[in-house]
């Protein structure tokens, strides 16, 4: 990208070396030990707890997780989007190799859109319905190109329209969001989120609203355009099976916690987690016995105030009793499958490889794995 | 142009997740919404002292047969031996003693301070008559019209926007005194009963429509609501949907609605008055007393400030009462 | 098959009037003409896409909505259009769970309240009491009977579909119209509910009216499936005849659209092209036409009828159903016909209808590649 400019020192960085040293590396999204705090009447919300991981240009990271996971905080805390007067962010965002945490506002403003853009669940809410949809598009594009005449504006939106698959932009650039169909409207959104070219684009649930024969072609057009702008994507996600069809790392949260990291084949075809596996295995599938029964998860999601000690996901878990009483008292630190210790902190984000956080050893892990969850013909 | 909708997600997600977190937190014993809005109006010091002041009124307008045995000193007593010649009353401040807490009043010479217990009752039973009649039409017709819609909404949707087009001044002005001539001709005697009802209907007829329209929208939104249609698929009447169902879900707005209602019937009774067309002079009123006292504010300014500040004291406290209220209600509208 | 069906439904319409002030200006043809039959205890899944007329069907069977033609007779007898006294006795046999489990429940009413309405509505004083039935209901559906006093407030998506469900036994009815009973909730919490649909399913033998839009979840509960389009009845069939043998395009393009959690990557999926048209004008012939690719031009032309294919359990609505041409290749095919020129003619929304992904990909990319420099030349 045209990030040449070096970041500006909005304030003195508690880690002078640290930023330095990254802004060489490949990552082009880089999150260490981020926290999200929400201080609220009934108590202080955990919604994210010390995650990290990072995405290269090109490559897509699919964020897995139930509603009240954290994973959309994480994507609007990465956007500079939460209040400061009600969160708490801590951690380490980079973005380009600039930090986002701790940044003025005026600053992330400018980065966002320009550098990293947002498509929603509900494109008819995130679209003004008063204004065109291309004098949206126009105006995000004038925004970060003030020296653009109308016109070059006009013209790029149209372009980005018909880029995106809407036929007769020039007909649909006059026209308002509730003239186009859901489908179309998720495109239009599309088309106004790359209005500028962003390096990153986070997709939070852009499918969930959409029929499936629609969410098909929205997840084509996601997938050519990476291979075309050479984007770093974070697609965030309940569907594990959309997960599977686009995303190169999957990262798997639970109670504001990753509880699994790792590329697509560890994470869908050997999870580790037990969590993990109650999602895969509670997933109806068109392949299999369709009078089995599913194998849910028992239980509800936890509360991000009260959530429980020890490990998160105890409660639910069919195999915390195996643990010994650690699953209740200590936190698992995600560390790789087959380590007994875990990676410092520092350099969990570069941390390759598939990494899991449960006291499970790897062999109990595997064996369980093989005997409950595999017989039941989820994942081949 | 993307931001706010970015921002109301943001807020959305925070927000669900002190609702997830509810259950964990509470016992086995439920909370109702009503009592989560107790529990908050408690907490909230405004409502506290707006509410205390506010039942000290009511309990001085209710006790006011008992205020006047224990003062000792009637409404209608006149106390002319305590007048100057020119009708004024003696001492200072308006002939303020130990006997008359807040002096007499020029010419007739009552006592300003019973006059006034006497007249609080006046305004707050108007008040709150009138409030509760015009909820009670309001709350009917407006459940009704939304409720049923069709040519049953469009009637009631007429008859409001008649109501409103209708100029209540004047209306006021020249349908009190043809009644009042209807029913006791020319020279008979009004009694103060027969006036006091002629305001409050006044007040019903105009009143009425904003709760109504009130009720009709928030009756129109839960309308298509799946808990009303689950109702219904199971066989349920009118009145089960409009009482059981409908009704409970919109006690809040109502109750704000009719909590600021209140103060505003006691002004208007107080405006009718003044202009002459409310009461007689025979029932105390604060309107009355704030018109008689103009003739006096040269000459004895304390006649006009006792009641002044007695109304302005009441509308005060009922309007920050309501707005606690409100607050209590729905801690979403205040953010 | 011998037994006489529960529910008899023939051509049930439902259309709309559009408005503009007091004129009528159009007609949604929301619902036109559905043929099907439910027996006792046997579930049927309805399936189709937002807009296809499934919801509107499900409120037409529970006489929510007013039929506009045709007929339900439920038990023999004929409820097209009858009052709601004398609607009353059936009112106990027939009853919905709702999608929504946040609007579904009256959030100033306890959960004992809440289910116990239909008893008291209908003035039935169950043995032992109406608490105890209550309580009885709760433990059914796997709640804390000691819950009764909680309000809706206090439980989880879950937690709540569960006292819908609780609410619709309430009755003892012996038809379950149940209105995408799972689609609001977490995938964990999906098949918990599931299951619990399942089993009150096989020990209550209750027949169901499944409304779903995901196929796969229809599959894990359904016995029958009906696949609709537009406000029709494309193709109908026992399980196994629409999972494994599906013979109407739609239902394959439906079918392969769903993201499989077993496959990994891209899918080689059929890729329908556009939106669903809008029912304010279908297209005419076959409803399908604008997006099959398939089509020809007796499409166009005839209108399919459902006809019973295999010795009739089967019953599909094309003029080329997979069966008799089985080496069709919809990938292939989808390639080369272009159904953009014959659907801008026809369909009202031709931008919506005619657009093809792959198309819009090849064109768009000089506009691409515009953007890049452009952003480049920005001084920033």
């Amino acid at each position: 990208m045209d990030s040449s400019d070096p970041a500006p020192s909005g304030k003195p960085d508690d880690h002078p070396t640290v930023p330095a040293q990254r802004a060489n590396e490949d990552a082009y999204l880089r999150v260490s030990d981020l926290r999200v705090r929400f201080d609220t009447e009934d108590g202080v919300v955990r919604a994210v707890d010390g995650v990290s991981f990072a995405v290269e240009r090109g490559r897509t990271l699919g964020i897995v997780g139930e509603s009240g996971s954290g994973k959309s905080v994480t994507s609007l805390a990465i956007l500079g989007l939460h209040d400061p007067k009600r969160t708490t962010i801590t951690g380490e965002i980079s973005v380009g190799g600039r930090q986002v945490v701790g940044l003025a506002d005026e600053e992330v403003r400018r980065l966002r859109g320009r550098d990293m853009a947002m498509i929603f669940q509900d494109p008819l809410s995130a679209l003004h319905p008063y204004y065109t949809v291309g004098r949206q598009i126009a105006e995000a594009y004038r925004v970060h190109h003030p020296k653009a005449s109308r016109r070059a504006a006009r013209q790029r939106a149209i372009d980005m329209l018909d880029r995106v698959g809407i036929p007769q932009p020039a007909r649909r650039f006059d026209q308002y969001p509730h003239e186009f169909s859901g489908g179309m409207r998720q495109r239009a959104m599309i088309a106004m989120s790359l209005v500028n070219d962003p390096a990153l684009l986070i997709a939070d649930e852009p499918t969930t609203a959409l029929d499936v024969t629609v969410q098909a072609q929205i997840l084509d057009l996601l997938a050519d355009l990476q291979a075309e702008f050479h984007s770093a994507i974070i697609l965030i996600t309940h569907d594990l099976g959309v997960v599977g069809q686009v995303a190169d790392e999957v990262l798997v949260m639970y109670g504001g916690r990753a509880v699994e990291r790792g590329s697509v084949e560890q994470v869908l075809r050997a999870p580790q987690h037990p969590y993990t596996w109650g999602l895969l295995s509670s997933v109806p599938s068109l392949h299999g016995d369709a009078d089995a029964d599913l194998l849910p998860i028992r239980g509800n999601p936890p509360s991000l105030i009260n959530l429980p000690p020890g490990c998160a996901f105890h409660p639910r878990c069919r195999y915390a009793d195996r643990t010994g009483g650690r699953s209740q008292s200590e936190v698992p630190a995600l560390r790789p499958v087959d380590a007994a210790d875990a990676t410092d902190a520092a350099g969990l984000a570069e941390a390759t490889g598939h990494l899991v956080a449960c006291h499970l050893g790897a062999a109990e892990r595997a064996a369980l794995y093989a005997e409950d969850i595999a017989s039941v013909g989820v994942a081949r | 142009m993307s931001l706010s909708p970015v921002e109301g997600v943001a807020l959305a997600e925070i927000e669900s997740d002190p609702d997830a977190s509810a259950p964990a937190a509470k016992g086995v014993v439920g909370r109702s919404p009503g009592q989560l809005a107790w529990l908050r109006l408690r907490r909230d010091r405004t409502a506290k002292v707006s509410g205390v002041l506010l039942i000290f009124f009511m309990l001085l307008a209710l006790a006011a047969p008992l205020i006047e045995m224990v003062y000792g000193i009637g409404p209608r007593e006149q106390f002319q031996n305590l007048l100057d010649g020119f009708g004024m009353p003696l001492g200072y401040a308006g002939g303020v003693t130990g006997d008359h807490w807040f002096g007499l009043e020029p010419g007739l010479g009552r006592d300003i301070f019973i006059r006034l217990i006497y007249g609080l009752r006046t305004s707050l039973f108007i008040a709150f008559a009138a409030a509760l009649i015009t909820a009670t039409i309001g709350v009917v017709l407006g459940a009704l019209a939304g409720y049923l819609g069709g040519w049953f909404d469009a009637v009631i949707n007429w008859i409001t926007d008649l109501t409103l087009a209708m100029p209540f001044l004047i209306i006021a002005l020249a349908l009190t005194p043809t009644v009042t001539l209807r029913f006791y001709g020319e020279r008979g005697q009004v009694s103060a009963a027969f006036g006091v009802g002629v305001l409050i209907a006044v007040f019903a007829i105009f009143g009425w429509t904003s709760t109504a329209r009130l009720v009709r929208g928030q009756v129109i939104a839960l309308r298509e609501r799946e808990f009303v249609e689950a109702a219904k698929a199971s066989g349920a009447g009118l009145a089960h949907m409009l009482f059981r169902q409908l009704l409970p879900n919109i006690w809040a707005p109502i109750l704000v609605s009719f909590s600021l209602a209140v103060p505003q019937f006691i002004t208007s009774e107080a405006a009718l008055s003044f202009i002459g067309v409310g009461l007689s002079d025979e029932t105390p009123s604060f309107g009355r007393m704030i018109y008689d006292s103009l003739d006096f504010l040269q000459t004895d300014p304390a006649y006009v400030f006792f009641p002044g500040i007695m109304i302005f004291a009441l509308v005060f406290a009922f309007n920050l009462f309501g707005d606690a209220l409100r607050d209590a209600l729905d801690p979403k509208s205040s953010r | 098959m011998t037994d006489a069906p529960l529910l008899r439904v023939r051509g049930l319409s439902k259309h709309f009037p559009v408005r503009q002030g007091l004129r009528a200006t159009g007609l949604v043809r929301a619902v036109d003409g559905l043929d099907f039959d439910v027996r006792p205890g046997e579930t049927l899944g309805l399936v189709g896409e937002s807009g296809c007329g499934k919801t509107t069907t499900g409120r037409m069977l529970v006489r929510l909505l007013e039929p506009t033609s045709g007929s339900i007779e439920f038990a023999g007898q004929d409820i097209t259009h009858v009052g709601r006294r004398e609607l009353r006795p059936l009112r106990q046999d027939l009853q919905i769970i709702f999608q929504d489990p946040y609007a579904s429940l009256n959030p100033r009413h306890t959960v004992g309240r809440i289910v116990a309405m239909p008893l008291q509505v209908n003035g039935i004083k169950p043995p032992g009491g109406i608490k105890a039935r209550v309580q009885e209901l709760l433990e059914l559906v796997g709640l804390n009977p000691e819950h009764y006093n909680r309000y809706p407030h206090e439980f989880s998506g879950g937690q709540r579909q569960r006292i819908g469900i609780a609410r619709a036994l309430a009755l003892r009815p012996k038809l379950i119209v149940a209105d995408e009973p799972v689609s609001a909730l977490d995938v964990s919490i999906q098949a918990q509910v599931v299951n619990l649909l399942r089993d009150l399913q096989r020990e209550l033998g209750l027949a169901f009216v499944f409304i779903a839009h995901d196929l796969a979840v229809v599959r894990h509960f359904c016995q029958r499936v009906a696949v609709m389009y537009l406000g029709r009845i494309v193709e109908i069939g026992d399980r196994a005849d629409i999972y494994e043998r599906p013979q109407h395009p739609y239902t394959r393009a439906l079918l392969s659209a769903i993201p499989d959690v077993t496959k990994l990557g891209p899918a080689g999926r059929i890729r329908l092209t556009g939106d669903v048209p809008t029912p304010l004008d279908p297209p005419s012939g076959c409803r399908f036409r604008t997006r099959c690719w398939k089509a020809q031009d007796i499409c166009a032309t005839d209108e399919p009828a459902l006809v019973p294919r295999d010795g009739g359990n089967q019953a599909t609505a094309c003029h080329f159903p997979e069966g008799e041409s089985a080496s069709t290749s919809p990938e292939g095919e989808a390639a080369s016909t272009s159904p953009e020129g014959e659907a801008a003619s026809t369909s009202p929304e031709p931008a919506d209808a005619g657009l093809v992904a792959e198309a819009a990909v090849s064109g768009g990319e000089p506009a691409g590649r515009g953007a890049e420099t452009s952003v480049e030349e920005v001084p920033s």
